[in-house]
């Protein structure tokens, strides 16, 4: 079996002999995305030209459609097809899975009568102009019998029970431990439902050569979108050829692909010509995923000297009726600090709402924003530094498994950053710091989230010339995945970045599990190491057998690759001119990575310590983020500049998450109120000020051959939290119903008197 | 209807329904899809283009309204090869993630600073009798219209000042 022992040797990217790896390159796809000349699934240039399809979406959240009446859309000018569920072609019941190993099962479109979800898509009009079929969309009339939608969380929390096969983890006795505490907090917080808001909304085009269905969408998951897509049409997996190969965002929300591309590549079917289908900015608010609300509670019981005897975190939140995903907001606070009784579990009700689902750091952005928040009261009551209860509650091993921790910086976090950040200037007491008309306060928050490492296959080729290509079935959704790609590739087979190619988004290409979950880097670019390594030993075997290289003869085991020429001791030759001589048309090796049967004796984490400065107005209630600071500790850094630039967009988001995000729920429509960018309030230039994410260096052998971590949702993990504590030192009002917005801070202000 | 509009410098004759926007001529119809369509409300300006030098949201203009004007699009400014000035700071600054609002971006960076050249003043500006200096405080504001959910907004401030620092 494998183990973590087998990565510790060295290797190209530890060995790092070019200086790449840690560098700070500008993105391999960037000169394409600042001239807009990389296109986005909706953007592809098919064959011939293209039909428009629009989808219809239900206008009530449960029950039966009982009329269709489609003659006048049918009738409309340039209209090509209406369908509704009761002429769509026969797809397989939703699940089927054809062949046994598909990672996906038939995910049907306008199945049936039945309306499970406000905004679920229940028409296709497809026309030769997108404004024809805009046009006709509107005269798809459809009557339902329609229940009364069960939707309102806060009445069925009572009744939510334990979600599937999960039950509450409990070490020593939360009851008496908390009873026994000399200090106690026990409070309630709660969060809203959360929209991804990808600026790229979700869009498909396909189109078929033959019997084979060609299709272009907006996906982190290559395979299942593929294996979904060839079950629902009810065709070899092979007959379906998915690309994706610039993604305007994910998030966790493109993470399953829904009824653009179901409807693009049928329609494309039926017609004979592409189509292309595309939600529209309102449609996404239903049609897609979002994040579930949270109440959680916190207990927590300390001693005098803010040590943690008993520590509890119980979330209770919702999910789709037909689902089963929740969002794991108690499972991060299992590992961040010590106390001998403990208690943690979740609690799920199913409501008529449309799906609940992953969205960045799905678990740890909802929890940190209530624990992290629960740290700083606790804090104040013992009058300890909230910095400092946090040290004193550092566990030397994992505090609910006894493993070693495989690194563990967090201490470290929140040493750097209080200095970093001047820490040290804030005032304890809330209310103190006038700038003008502002209250000004500091807050600070820990961040964690985990690190996981999926199997995954990359090809690496050298051609003729030199050049490296890499191909992996992988997906870049903003995240560097290109780059990272080139750079490793680059130290591995020691060329120049310019003589990296790099092929992603492909179902022809070697399977890789696709972006999520912070662990994409790590995943791909092991696997892609691993295929580097394979094709650094196939050249040289082929220098050192070719009788024609001065490395004939050498030992293989010593070759050296650099600046594009392949060494051993003093002899050397190009890459491109072995290439050309001993294997004309080029060399192609696979490589693969899987977990280490035995990483799970430790545990695996990415930490971090948010640092916050923030402006009230008394007067208003409005906050203004005037900086942040995140430190972060994450494994080895693959590049300096987009790592940075996802701590700090994930930093961005758990400020908004405080301020501004949050989609009520209408309870007469089952729909959710906020339905487009006007509405649902993502944060703009103006309410952002400072920020910064400074990586300290670490390197974990344990998780990887590289020793790297992700950071895509590390800097989304308690930076919300840290907002919120700002928020209490600048003005004393804490506010436990998020977003903090300014009528909830403004009756807690007139509360206290400013 | 028939519309003839300079595109990138390149007189282009459409004959296009009256209901299509600026933004689906260019991306449906002349292929540009470099501007792009995040919203169609005109609520991100993931579609901004300049027209006339001014930068405005193609989604939220009909197509036959701009019969003779002059539109410059993201790949009007610059190409891959040969980056225009704020396409290069985007690129050394990465000022974006996945790259959907970016086009969008850089064409009202370019829009806002030809404002501040021309004297406009903004909310931010301390004293509108005076031009306004290009700091962090006025990009922001200048560049409120132009949603990020990457949240590049750091990054676009400081691509944005460097190449308004490379001007003064
Ligand atoms: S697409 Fe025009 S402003 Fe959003
Ligand atoms: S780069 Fe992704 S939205 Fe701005």
């Amino acid at each position: 079996m494998s183990s973590v022992n087998d990565w510790a040797g060295p290797n190209p990217v530890k060995d790092n002999r070019s200086g790449l790896i840690g560098k700070g390159v500008d993105r391999y796809e960037g000169p394409l995305k600042v001239t807009g000349t990389a296109p986005y699934a909706y953007e592809v240039q098919p064959p011939s030209p293209p039909a428009y399809g629009v989808m219809v979406g239900a206008t009530v959240a449960t029950g039966r459609i009982t009329g269709v009446d489609i003659a006048e859309a049918e009738a409309a000018p340039g209209v090509l097809l209406v369908w509704t569920h009761r002429n769509v072609p026969a797809q397989p019941a939703k699940g089927t899975r054809k062949h046994p190993r598909s990672t996906a099962g038939s995910k049907p479109a306008l199945e049936s009568d039945r309306v499970a979800y406000f905004g679920q898509p229940v028409a296709l009009v497809v026309a030769d102009t997108l404004e024809n079929a805009t046009a006709a969309a509107r005269l798809v009339r459809l009557t339902y019998d329609a229940a009364s939608p069960d939707v309102d969380f806060a009445a069925r929390k009572a009744g939510a029970g334990q979600p599937p096969g999960e039950e509450d983890v409990e070490i020593g006795n939360f009851g008496e431990g908390f009873a026994a505490s000399a200090v106690q907090l026990d409070e309630t917080w709660t969060t809203p439902i959360q929209n991804h808001c990808q600026m790229e909304p979700c869009a498909s085009l396909a189109w078929w050569e033959g019997d084979r269905c060609i299709a272009h969408t907006s996906i982190q998951m290559v395979k299942p979108a593929q294996h979904g897509l060839a079950e629902t049409l009810g065709i070899d997996r092979d007959d379906v050829r998915l690309m994706t190969r610039y993604i305007g965002g994910g998030f966790g929300g493109k993470g399953q692909t829904y009824d653009d591309l179901t409807l693009a590549a049928l329609a494309a079917r039926a017609l004979g010509r592409p189509v292309k289908v595309a939600f529209t900015r309102q449609q996404m608010m239903h049609g897609t995923i979002h994040r579930p609300a949270t109440v959680q509670r916190v207990r927590l019981g300390a001693d005098r000297d803010g040590r943690l005897n008993a520590f509890s975190l119980m979330t209770w939140t919702h999910c789709h009726r037909d689902g089963a995903f929740t969002e794991h907001a108690s499972n991060f606070a299992r590992t961040l600090y010590a106390a001998p009784n403990r208690l943690t579990g979740h609690r799920l009700v199913k409501l008529d709402l449309p799906g609940a689902g992953p969205m960045r750091a799905p678990g740890e952005a909802s929890g940190t924003l209530s624990l992290e928040c629960a740290m700083d009261e606790l804090a104040e009551r013992l009058g300890l530094d909230p910095v400092e209860l946090r040290i004193r509650n550092e566990p030397p091993v994992d505090p609910e498994n006894g493993r070693p921790f495989s690194q563990r910086q967090l201490v470290r976090c929140l040493k750097e950053g209080a200095q970093l950040f001047g820490w040290d200037r804030r005032l304890p007491t809330p209310g103190q710091v006038r700038d003008g008309r502002w209250l000004v306060g500091y807050g600070m928050a820990a961040a964690i989230r985990g690190n996981f490492l999926l199997p995954a296959k990359c090809s690496f080729s050298v051609d003729d010339d030199g050049v490296i290509t890499v191909r992996q079935g992988m997906t870049d959704i903003g995240t560097g995945t290109y780059t990272v790609l080139a750079q490793i590739a680059a130290e591995t087979l020691g060329v120049p970045l310019g003589q990296v190619r790099v092929e992603i988004g492909d179902s022809e290409l070697p399977p890789a599990p696709g972006s999520g979950g912070q662990f994409g880097a790590a995943t791909a670019g092991s696997a892609a190491l691993m295929a580097g390594m394979n094709l650094r030993k196939a050249i040289a075997e082929l220098a050192t057998g070719d009788a024609e290289s001065p490395l004939h003869g050498g030992d293989p085991a010593k070759i050296v690759f650099q600046d594009g020429v392949v060494g051993i001791e003093n002899r050397s030759e190009t890459l491109a001119g072995l290439i050309r001589r001993a294997a004309p048309g080029g060399l192609t090796v696979e490589g693969e990575i899987r977990p280490a049967s035995d990483m799970r004796e430790w545990s695996q984490q990415t930490y971090g310590a948010h640092f916050c400065e923030v402006g009230v107005d008394p007067v208003t209630g409005e906050v203004r983020v005037r900086r942040m600071l995140g430190v972060f500790a994450a494994g080895r850094i693959i590049n300096a500049k987009t790592a940075r630039s996802q701590l700090t967009g994930g930093m961005i988001w758990g400020a908004a998450s405080a301020l501004t995000e949050g989609n009520p729920v209408d309870p007469r429509y089952g729909s959710l109120l906020g339905q487009d960018l006007a509405q649902y309030l993502v944060p703009v230039q103006a309410d952002i000020g400072e920020v910064e994410a400074i990586m300290l260096d670490e390197v974990d052998d344990k998780a990887n051959p590289m020793g790297i971590k992700g950071v895509g949702e590390l800097g989304n993990s308690g930076s919300g939290a840290a907002v919120a504590n700002a928020i209490y030192n600048a003005c004393g009002v804490r506010v436990r119903e998020y977003p903090i917005t300014p009528d909830k801070l403004l009756a807690g202000l007139i509360a206290r008197g400013l | 209807m028939r519309t003839t509009i300079t595109v990138n410098g390149e007189a282009r004759a459409l004959d296009i329904d009256p209901r299509t926007t600026l933004l689906d001529a260019l991306r449906e119809h002349l292929k540009l899809t470099g501007a792009k369509k995040g919203c169609d409300h005109g609520q991100c300006g993931a579609c901004t283009v300049l027209v006339n030098g001014t930068r405005i949201n193609a989604c939220l203009s009909l197509a036959v309204m701009h019969d003779g004007d002059e539109v410059t699009t993201i790949e009007g400014l610059g190409t891959p090869e040969k980056l225009h000035p704020m396409q290069q700071a985007f690129l050394s600054e990465d000022a974006y993630q996945c790259g959907y609002c970016t086009p969008g971006q850089i064409c009202s960076a370019v829009g806002m600073l030809a404002e501040v050249e021309a004297g406009l003043p903004s909310h931010a500006t301390a004293d509108v009798a005076q031009p306004a200096a290009v700091d962090g405080a006025e990009i922001r504001e200048r560049m409120s219209g132009n949603i990020c959910r990457c949240s590049a907004y750091p990054q676009i401030v400081a691509a944005i000042e460097a190449v308004a620092g490379g001007k003064a």
